[in-house]
Order: structure tokens, then C-alpha cells, then sequence
């Protein structure tokens, strides 16, 4: 995980320094420690001094070809030695090769009479040597305060140990002097008064029973430097002093796509899906099915045919693996493949910073497309909330200089939740907010998704609701009722409603169509009745006529018969013959 | 806690009262300091040790290889490798007294 130096300033003459090797330690101190002068590293009991110290050595003869002595005046060659095997320091080699000498001194005081005037000559001569005998170039004096325990004569010691500072920089070896951390000063004897070029300080302090330590370069004489307060960890490749991966925004975009792996929350994304290399933030209230949409994601990249990173601090692989399989994803068959890694931890197991290297370590061995924390909140819970933040920070921009998209879950707590994320800067730092959340209504719980923000994209404005199938994770159709968008059971009792109404309007029609033909009916008959009516009306008016006419008819032929004279032969016969 | 060299010496019996002193003064060059250590030295020894002492002077500026075995850091330094255990004396030996306390010599007056 080494890394380029940060980029040098305008081609000013630069002091010139050397590479310590140490991960991170030489881009905080933008290039290394000052070359031929000596730099004072103190903290507390146990921050790591010795091992700054002899890594600073080993890397030394390793990276830069630097021999390098060690004036240790607390243990043992043999001590130290055992000390840092674990660390891969195998210091008996180097020694054998000459590229490394390490001189115990011992002081013991009960054994030692002062009488009249001296000097530290002895140490000088003895360091002087163990110089020229490898032609070193590094040297480090841990701790050298044990002097002050060995002589009585104080005054003479501050005067010896200024010209020994004095004498290592005429020497033009690169010297790292340990000291222990005082009450008020950076070191109990006042070291720091003689070394005025470069001061770094370790700090070892426990919060909420988690050891967390801190680097800080105090003073840095002729050379800027990063001046904030910054996590390191001692990891089995020794010290590692987190990751200053990037200090600036200037890693590169990509215009792909990728799928959430859910497509219907493709859908509410303008291009269908957010940016490749991207961070996405889910946050969620427990059991809105977080870890369902995270996995979805992380088997929507392994289809994909990319690498995936999984880091789960809730669930072990196994339980993970059982309970996706429940509802449809199927994470076996790409971890047997090697596409998908879970990486499962307690987050309370250490600190945050170790947590951090365990994932810049795991990405940068495993170089994912894709990495996934489920749930980076469980991680807050370890640090206090500027912690986090930083280390947050130089997490997103890890993953964004590596072109990784990442997806991280977050529990929230009800819209109280989403405040404190926000304050936290993570929102600020994340491309794409999603946000799961229960929708509680009378009796029952519905789970509604919807995008907060997305970078870059147009979006949908909708709470959409979503169900958890046995095929994984569907999200409904919208339906709008009177008082916007309803769900779960008020989606069901909306549906009954509109049928109902439907049926009522249907059978309003029904009835009046009915109505229509009784009318018709009734109307019919009307009619038929005055037809009816009518003809016996007519019958009879005629029948009346006929008979007028016939009367007529008689009066007129018994007119003509009465005009003719008497009829021959009889009596008249009216109306029978013929007019 | 004693260092190697020890380790070496602890073999050799340990010498009666009154048996040979094995002295070594280690200065670095001829400076004042080393120049009065030394002739304190052998006043000292002519006058308490007469005839059983041994004394070695180790210019570390010549052999600055030795400084190491006898973890020598101040100069002038007087080490009693015999009797056991070691002692030393570091500085100029200008008081008699503590140059024998140093030692573990009891001088002639008081016995």
C-alpha cells in the first residue's frame, strides 16, 4: 500500500530528507524525517517508539540501503530481536550482513560510584564507532532519558546530551531519539529543547475502553507537514500511520452505470442505476431490509463478473449466506467462484482505525469493483463522532481514488437518525442517499424506499413501497389515494374501495337502464290502451254515421218516390230499390 | 541485571580478603580529567593496595572496540573486574573516599 509522496510544491531547494518507509509517515511529513538531523519521537509507555524506531532502521537498510545502529538503553539485542520477529524483522540477518548494529547500553546504577569531573565521552566514542564499523547512515537512540536515571550530575548530562545532538548532526547521520512522554512537556526531561527540528509525537489513549493512538508531527523545522492529529496502528507489517490516501478531490470519474440490483430502484434513478465508482449511502430504520438491498447489490456486481467485497459487522458469512438464500439471493455459488468475499467482524472488536487498515488492506489485496459495509453505523458506535468522520472521510476517498462503487448501510434512528448522519458529514461525503424506512400505519408496518439525493442524475421524488419476495426485493406500483400515496393495507382497503365504487356506478347504470324500459313499457301500454280506447270510440262514432246515412238514405229515396207519383203496383218499399 | 561480560567472569572463584585487585581505567586520550583519574589512581592504589592490585589503562580513543564490553559510556571510568562483583567508579577520582567506597576498600586507618 505504499504510495507516491504527496506532489512537490514549485521547484524550491527542499530540505532534504529521508524516506523513513513507514506507511503513511512520510506523506505526513512530505518526504520523511530531516536528513542528517535528529528528530525526537516521544509518547507514553507502549505507543510504539522502539518499534517506529527500529522499523525506521530495517526500512532503511531494506528500501534505501541505509545501514543503521541502535543505541538501545533499555533492552537487549537478543530482546529486541525477539521483539520484532513477528513483524517479518529479522534483525540477526542484518546484523550478520553489517547493514545493522545494535549496542546495549547498561546502565546500573547501584554499581557506580561519581567521584570528581567526567564526561560522556565513552558514548560518544562507542557510538562513533558502531557508526564507522557499518558506515551507517540511520541511528537511533532509544530512550535516551535512561541516562538521566544512571548519572547524578544533571547539568553536566543536558551539556552532554547537546553536544551529542550537536556531534550527530557534524556526523550527518539521520537520527530518531526516543523519550518518553512527561506530565506537561512532550518529553520528561525536556528533550525537545535540544532537538529543534522535528518533533513527533505518539499518543496512546483509551476511549470507551478502545486503545486508539495518534501521530502528530509537533515541529518540523524548514519543511511543511501535516500538521492534524493522525491515527497509526501497529499491524503484523509493523507501523502504519492511516492513510493519508488523498488529501485533495482529484480522482477520476467514470460515465458507467451500474444496477442496484434491484431494478425497480434502477428505475427511479434517471440513467438507471448510479455511477460506477461512486459511494451510496442506505440508510435505514432496523428491519427495513438493508442487508437484503445491500446484498442484492453486491450479487447484482458479481453477475456483473466483478470482484465484491462484503463487509458484514452484523451477521457471520455463513448466517448471511443462509438468510439471503431465503428470499431469493443465492450468495454461494460466487463466493465458491472467488467473485465475492465476506469479511465478517465484531465492530467493537478494536478500534477504528484498525478497522480501517483491515479494509484498505483487504481492498488492496483483493482489488474489488465493488465493496459493500453492512453497516458502517455499527462502526460509529466504536469512535466518537469527528473519529468517525475522518475516518470515514479517508475511507470514501480510498474506495473513490480506486474506482471502487460502494455501497454502505447505515441504522438510523427515526428522522433524528438522518440529522445525525448528516452532521456526521458522511451525507456530504456519499454520491447517492437512499433511504429505507418503515411506514407504519394502523396495524401493520410497510417498508418505503426513496432517494434523498443522487449525484449527477435525475431522480424519482417518490416514496415507493417495496416488498421482500422469495425472489428478492420487488418494489410495488405507486398508488395514489386521496391523501397522496398509500401502502400496504390502505393499498389493499384503496383497491376494495375503487372496486366498490366501480360496482356501485355499474349497477347505477344497470338500474337506470331498467328504469328506461319499465317507462317504455309502461308508455307502451299507455298507448295501447288509447288505441284501444280509440277504436271502440271509432266504432262506435261510425256505427252512428252509418246509421245517419242510412236514415238518410230512406228519407231520400221516400223523397223521390213521393216526387215520381204514386208507385205502380203496391205499397212503397223504401230503400230497397235501387236510387 | 548484568550484562555478558559477567557471565564470563562469574567462573572465576571469588578472591579471598586481601587477594589481587584487577583494575581497569578507561580514559579517551590525554585530557585532564584522564591525566588526574590516572594519578589519583595510583596514589590510591600504592597507598591501600600496595603490591596487590593489577592496572590495566585503556585509551578508548585507540581502541574504541572496547568500550562496548565493559559498557563504558562516561570517561574517565574505573572498573573493578576482580573480586567480583564489578564495580565502577566514573569521573576524575579526586575523593579519596568514595574512590574506596567504590571499590569496596576499607582504608588502612580504619581497620
Amino acid at each position: 500500500m505504499r504510495k507516491k509522496p504527496l506532489a512537490a510544491a514549485p521547484a524550491l531547494p527542499r530540505l532534504p530528507k529521508a524516506p523513513t518507509g513507514i506507511d503513511g509517515l512520510d506523506e505526513i511529513t512530505e518526504g520523511g524525517l530531516p536528513r542528517g538531523r535528529p528528530t525526537l519521537v516521544c509518547g507514553s509507555a507502549g505507543c510504539g517508539k522502539t518499534l517506529l524506531g527500529i522499523e525506521f532502521l530495517v526500512r532503511g537498510i531494506q528500501q534505501f540501503g541505509e545501514a543503521g545502529v541502535l543505541l538501545s538503553f533499555e533492552e537487549t539485542a537478543a530482546e529486541l530481536a525477539a521483539n520484532v520477529t513477528s513483524l517479518g524483522f529479522d534483525l540477526g540477518a542484518l546484523q550478520a550482513n553489517k547493514q545493522l548494529r545494535i549496542d546495549h547500553v547498561h546502565i546500573d546504577r547501584a554499581a557506580l560510584e561519581e567521584t570528581g569531573e567526567y564526561d560522556l565521552e565513552g558514548l560518544f566514542i562507542r557510538l562513533g564507532y558502531a557508526i564507522d564499523a557499518i558506515g551507517a547512515k540511520r541511528v537511533v537512540l532509544d530512550t535516551l532519558e535512561a541516562l538521566f536515571a544512571g548519572f547524578t550530575n544533571q547539568a553536566l548530562l543536558r551539556a552532554e546530551i547537546r553536544r551529542l545532538f550537536g556531534w550527530l548532526k557534524d556526523k550527518g547521520v539521520t537520527a530518531v531519539i526516543t523519550a518518553e512522554r512527561g506530565e506537561h512537556t512532550l518529553t520528561r526531561q525536556g528533550l525537545e529543547e535540544y532537538v529543534s527540528d522535528c518533533v513527533i509525537l505518539l499518543d496512546n489513549r483509551v476511549i470507551d475502553q478502545i486503545t486508539t493512538r495518534r501521530l502528530r508531527v509537533v515541529k518540523y523545522r524548514g519543511s511543511t507537514h501535516g500538521t492534524n492529529e493522525y491515527p497509526y496502528l501497529i499491524t503484523e507489517e509493523g507501523f502504519s500511520v492511516l492513510p493519508v490516501t488523498s488529501l485533495r478531490l482529484e480522482h477520476e470519474v467514470s460515465d458507467n452505470i451500474v444496477s442496484s440490483g434491484v431494478p425497480g430502484l434502477d428505475a427511479m434513478f434517471g440513467r438507471g442505476g448510479w455511477f460506477q465508482g461512486t459511494s451510496t449511502l442506505l440508510t435505514g430504520t432496523a428491519g427495513t431490509a438493508k442487508t437484503t438491498l445491500a446484498v442484492a447489490f453486491a450479487l447484482a456486481a458479481c453477475q456483473r463478473g466483478e470482484r465484491c467485497l462484503y463487509f458484514a459487522f452484523e451477521e457471520s458469512p455463513a448466517q448471511l449466506v443462509r438468510n439471503m438464500r431465503s428470499v431469493g439471493l443465492d450468495l454461494a455459488p460466487y463466493i465458491a467462484s472467488g467473485l465475492l468475499r465476506l469479511e465478517a467482524s465484531r465492530p467493537t472488536l478494536s478500534g477504528l482505525e484498525r478497522h480501517l487498515v483491515v479494509v484498505h488492506k483487504l481492498i488492496g489485496q483483493f482489488r474489488p469493483q465493488a465493496v459493500v459495509i453492512d453497516p458502517i453505523s455499527n462502526l460509529v458506535s466504536v469512535g466518537s463522532a469527528s473519529e468517525v468522520r475522518s475516518m470515514l472521510t479517508r475511507l470514501i476517498d480510498y474506495l473513490k481514488v480506486h474506482g471502487v462503487t460502494a455501497l454502505f448501510t447505515a441504522l438510523v434512528s427515526g428522522s433524528r437518525g438522518l440529522v445525525e448522519l448528516a452532521e456526521e458529514g458522511v451525507s456530504s461525503l456519499v454520491d447517492t442517499w437512499i433511504s429505507v424506512r418503515d411506514l407504519e400505519g394502523i396495524g401493520e408496518r410497510n417498508r418505503g424506499l426513496s432517494i434523498l439525493k443522487s449525484r449527477g442524475m435525475a431522480h424519482s421524488n417518490q416514496v415507493r413501497e417495496f416488498v421482500v419476495t422469495a425472489r428478492g426485493v420487488e418494489l410495488l406500483d405507486v398508488v395514489i389515494g386521496p391523501l397522496g400515496i398509500v401502502t400496504g393495507a390502505g393499498r389493499l382497503s384503496q383497491r376494495l374501495q375503487e372496486q366498490a365504487v366501480a360496482r356501485a356506478a355499474q349497477f347505477e347504470v344497470d338500474r337506470n337502464d331498467r328504469e328506461l324500459e319499465r317507462k317504455r313499457r309502461v308508455l307502451e301500454a299507455t298507448i295501447n290502451n288509447l288505441r284501444t280506447e280509440f277504436e271502440s270510440v271509432e266504432e262506435e262514432l261510425r256505427r252512428v254515421n252509418d246509421q245517419a246515412q242510412a236514415r238518410q238514405q230512406a228519407q231520400d229515396r221516400d223523397r223521390g218516390t213521393l216526387a215520381a207519383g204514386r208507385p205502380s203496383g203496391g205499397p212503397s218499399a223504401p230503400s230497397e230499390t235501387p236510387a | 541485571m548484568m550484562t555478558d561480560t559477567r557471565e564470563v567472569l562469574a567462573g572465576n572463584a571469588l578472591p579471598a580478603p586481601g587477594e589481587t585487585f584487577e583494575l581497569r581505567l578507561y580514559v579517551a586520550g590525554q585530557t585532564p580529567k584522564s591525566v588526574a583519574a590516572l594519578a589519583n589512581l595510583r596514589r590510591y592504589c600504592e597507598q591501600h593496595m600496595e603490591g596487590r592490585y593489577s592496572l590495566e589503562v585503556i585509551d578508548l580513543l585507540q581502541h574504541p572496540q572496547l568500550a562496548e564490553g565493559d559498557q563504558i559510556l562516561a570517561v574517565p571510568t574505573l572498573v573493578r573486574k576482580v573480586p567480583e562483583p564489578m564495580r565502577r567508579v566514573i569521573g576524575d577520582l579526586s575523593n579519596e573516599e568514595r574512590v574506596l567506597v567504590g571499590l569496596d576498600i576499607r582504608p588502612r586507618g580504619a581497620r
